[in-house]
């Protein structure tokens, strides 16, 4: 199945692909993102923690375009990135949402070539009148598609309405329709985010896989041990700033980020607030092997 | 009812309420041969014994379908063999006799009124009322059936060939007689026993079955249905009157085509559509050899449809370049505005405010007929021995313009950009999230359909001879987007249905002309209430209108294949 390659492009390993310096974001007195600097290599797996309101998905909207930051850049391969999400697509970079933004009422084959948009060049003269370069993208398009529906263990559901599909399936599809842009990175945001054990770990597999395909994947998730046994580095993302980052098991024992995800008695907290298990927002994150 | 009767009484009663239905048939069939009116001024001569007047002969049709639904089951299942199952018996027979009851109700009001009294009625009739509602009652104490199955049946492909042949005949046979109905009263009665018959055909399951067959042999439903709308001409015996409707409700069907582009498969609000039509049809006045035309270059007819188009894409594009950042209600205000400045535009361009483009309010007259490599589309022809007259040869034009604007609608909607429209419909920022150029594409479906709408327009200024400015007000453009919400949001077929009702009820029932606007009105409250997805369902656009109907998600997925197929060219578009 690793035969499914990336549009034949070469990456080397250790290459800087995402440069993210001092970004910052600002909506009216309120600071999301507080000054982060990331960098994602090639094929490499980073993950991005922190507990609920950290600022972990309106960062990666900085980085894809749906958010203009208010200070600071970000550089993919060396560019700067525009602030439009379908150029950021062009430049190679894919997202998942954090609640699954499927073409509902399209079919899972359909989604998959939406995605492609941007990689083909049929326009409205060749479509009225049916040219061959028209006819050539749709068949090269309905090809790759059902490879990458293969790829990513849809075998079988690419006429069924995403609807129609259950939701692990619908996260797949969602992956899919993303690697159907050809990105050189994957943005994840909470890819297990209501699944079971068994199709986290389908998920973990996955995100090797297309680790394997030469592509880098940037993920966001809640799931301790899911997030420490994939990553090769962590960053944990506090009230909008990097706390820490590193190594998966230099970050999972850090006690800042155990504070920041546990709590710290009252007195040493700098709002000191009344509840003293106030910052562990989610019972979910219990499992953090902390 | 449902509630009243329960399922073990209908079980219980099925025999005899299938014997008391059938005989409320057989009197609906036997009033036939009694009179209906006392007089012959009403719908036609309905006042004698022994024989059925040409209009009654209508009224015998769907009681006998209501017999034939009742008596067949009596035969046994074996004898029905795979039809036992396949079609919805009594539930049809249920409709059927609701339908043909309504139709004999239409009937009889319009006999109580054309001939000023309830009193006119005659025994005939009375019976025949009767008949239907004992049918009426009778069916509803028949178990319901279930759906129908008879689309999942194989049928050879001769077979569905034949259907859809024998359909397009029918269609055309329907049009002409239609349109041949002068009274008012004839033609309601017509179209109550045509939906009748429509509903009917659709409850036994027949609309399914053919919507398979239509999807299977593509290329045969196209063809015959433009060699009908061909043919349409020569059963008019060289009567213009008819032919002068039918080339009105072409151009009016093709602007809605057009607009079909911009709200159909976009979904974009436009609600100054006809600004287009009307630019269209101002520049091929002003090129045009009239005496009044401003502009002292006169190219081929040809040329003149391009520029037509062009113009009219340019103006789409200026309004649209702005305005399509913003979306659903901005944009029908902008469009809204748009189509009103068009007209004041249009109407002070006299030379006294502006330079003198349109003559101001009396617009261009005296536009000369076409001479198309020839062929003069003001003369009469002589074909086969039909007269073919002057609004007949702008028909056939219209025809081929109709042509050319379903295959770039049809071929646009099944390649890359169709499916990027369907994706902005669904989540423009997942849309854009996945690359897809949603401002861009907007841009081309606004411009894409303005140019049709010109197109259409230059046609439009030659046939109507004179092009003049308070012709493309709002409330045209109310009417393109009622036309296109009527029909079906997205569908070919749909749109020149809805197009169809539209130009061509008002025509027909000249009688209710001041009553339009409220008729119309009720009309669209009621289909938004009912079925919001228009007479003709794009199978995508009721998903839409049904988010959260999970058994419809289910049942539509297979027709989606079949009729969308991933958008696929391999399965649908047409080449050139």
């Amino acid at each position: 199945m690793t035969q499914v390659a990336t549009g034949g492009h070469h990456v080397d390993s250790g290459t800087l692909l995402l440069q993210a310096s001092n970004v910052t974001m600002r909506f009216g007195g309120l600071t999301a993102v507080n000054d982060v600097s990331l960098n994602v290599h090639a094929g490499e797996i980073f993950g991005l923690i922190g507990p609920n309101g950290a600022g972990k998905t309106t960062f990666f909207n900085c980085l894809t375009g749906l958010y203009k930051p208010t200070s600071g850049e970000v550089r993919f391969a060396g560019e700067v990135l525009p602030p439009q999400p379908r150029l950021v697509v062009r430049a190679g970079m894919a997202r998942t949402f954090q609640n699954i933004r499927l073409f509902h009422n399209m079919t899972a084959i359909e989604n998959v070539m939406v995605g492609m948009y941007g990689r083909t060049k049929t326009n409205a003269i060749d479509a009225i009148f049916r040219l061959p370069r028209h006819r050539r993208e749709e068949l090269a398009s309905t090809e790759r598609a059902r490879e990458l529906l293969d790829f990513v263990g849809l075998v079988g559901a690419s006429d069924m309405l995403s609807r129609n599909l259950p939701y692990g399936d619908q996260r797949r599809l969602e992956i899919a329709r993303a690697l159907a842009t050809d990105p050189k990175l994957l943005l994840l945001d909470e890819p297990t985010a209501g699944m079971n054990p068994q199709e986290t770990r389908q998920a973990e597999e996955l995100i090797f896989k297309i680790r394997d395909l030469g592509l880098a994947v940037l993920v966001i998730e809640h799931d301790m041990r899911f997030i420490f046994n994939l990553c090769d580095r962590v960053a944990c993302l506090v009230r909008g700033a990097v706390l820490v980052e590193g190594p998966g098991n230099v970050v999972q024992n850090d006690p800042r980020v155990i504070e920041a995800y546990i709590g710290t008695p009252p007195e040493e907290l700098p709002e000191a607030g009344p509840a003293p298990e106030q910052p562990a927002a989610n019972p979910g994150e219990g499992n953090a092997d902390a | 009812m449902r509630a009243i009767i329960s399922d073990e009484t209908k079980v219980r009663l099925r025999y005899p309420a299938r014997a008391v239905g059938i005989l409320g048939a057989v009197l609906m069939i036997a009033s036939i041969m009694m009179p209906w009116a006392y007089g012959h001024e009403a719908l036609d001569d309905m006042g004698f014994y022994g024989a059925p007047s040409p209009l009654q002969v209508f009224f015998v049709i769907l009681p006998v379908i209501v017999l034939l639904l009742l008596a067949a089951p009596l035969v046994g299942k074996p004898r029905l063999g795979k039809f036992a199952r396949a079609l919805a018996w009594n539930t049809s027979a249920k409709t059927a006799s609701i339908a043909a009851t309504a139709t004999v109700a239409v009937a009889l009001i319009d006999i109580a009124i054309e001939l000023e009294g309830l009193v006119n009625v005659e025994v005939g009739g009375w019976l025949a009322l009767v008949g239907g509602i004992v049918a009426i009652a009778a069916t509803l104490f028949l178990p319901d059936s279930p759906e129908p199955t008879l689309d999942r049946m194989k049928s050879p492909n001769w077979l569905q060939i034949l259907a859809i042949v024998v359909l397009m005949g029918m269609l055309l046979f329907t049009a002409a007689f239609a349109l041949s109905l002068d009274k008012a009263g004839q033609f309601l009665m017509f179209a109550a026993f045509l939906v009748g018959v429509v509903l009917v055909l659709r409850q036994v399951g027949v609309f399914a079955w053919l919507g398979l067959a239509a999807a299977n042999n593509n290329r045969v439903l196209v063809l015959s249905a433009f060699i009908v709308a061909f043919a349409f001409p020569f059963t008019q015996n060289g009567s213009d009157a008819n032919m002068s409707i039918a080339s009105q409700v072409l151009i009016f069907a093709a602007a809605a085509l057009g607009l079909n582009i911009v709200v159909g498969l976009v979904g974009l609000l436009d609600l100054g559509y006809i600004a287009f039509l009307g630019a269209g049809a101002f520049t091929a006045a002003v090129l045009s050899d009239s005496a009044f035309a401003t502009v002292n270059f006169k190219p081929p007819f040809i040329i003149t449809v391009l520029i037509a188009g062009v113009v009219s894409s340019l103006l789409g594009l200026l309004i649209g370049a702005p305005t399509l950042r913003v979306s659903g209600d901005y944009l029908a205000i902008v469009t809204l505005a748009f189509g009103e400045i068009f007209r004041i535009t249009m109407n002070n361009l006299d030379g006294t405010d502006g330079p003198n483009l349109t003559n101001g309010p009396n617009g261009i007259p005296g536009i000369p007929d076409l001479n198309i490599f020839g062929y003069d589309l003001g003369a009469v022809h002589d074909i086969l021995g039909i007269e073919i007259g002057r609004f007949a040869n702008y028909y056939w034009l219209m025809l081929i313009v109709i042509a050319v604007i379903i295959v770039v609608f049809m071929n646009l909607n099944y390649s890359r950009i169709g499916r990027g429209w369907v994706a902005i419909r669904e989540d423009e920022l997942a849309a854009e999230a996945m690359g897809v150029n949603a401002f861009a594409l907007k841009l081309l479906a606004f411009a894409g359909g303005a140019f049709l709408a010109g197109v259409a327009g230059s046609v439009k200024a030659h046939m109507d001879t004179s092009v003049t400015p308070d012709q493309y007000v709002f409330l045209e453009s109310a009417f393109l987007l009622a036309a296109v919400v009527l029909g079906g949001m997205g569908t070919v077929m749909g749109v020149l249905i809805g197009a169809t009702i539209l130009k061509l009820l008002p025509e027909k029932l000249r009688f209710f002309s001041d009553y339009r606007l409220l008729v119309f009105g009720l009309l669209m409250v009621f289909m938004m209430r009912f079925r919001p997805e228009g007479i003709i369902a794009d199978e995508r656009r009721q998903l839409e209108f049904h988010a959260e109907d999970e058994e419809l998600a289910e049942e539509l997925e297979e027709e989606l294949i079949t009729h969308h197929g991933h958008l696929n060219p391999e399965r649908k578009g047409f080449d050139l």
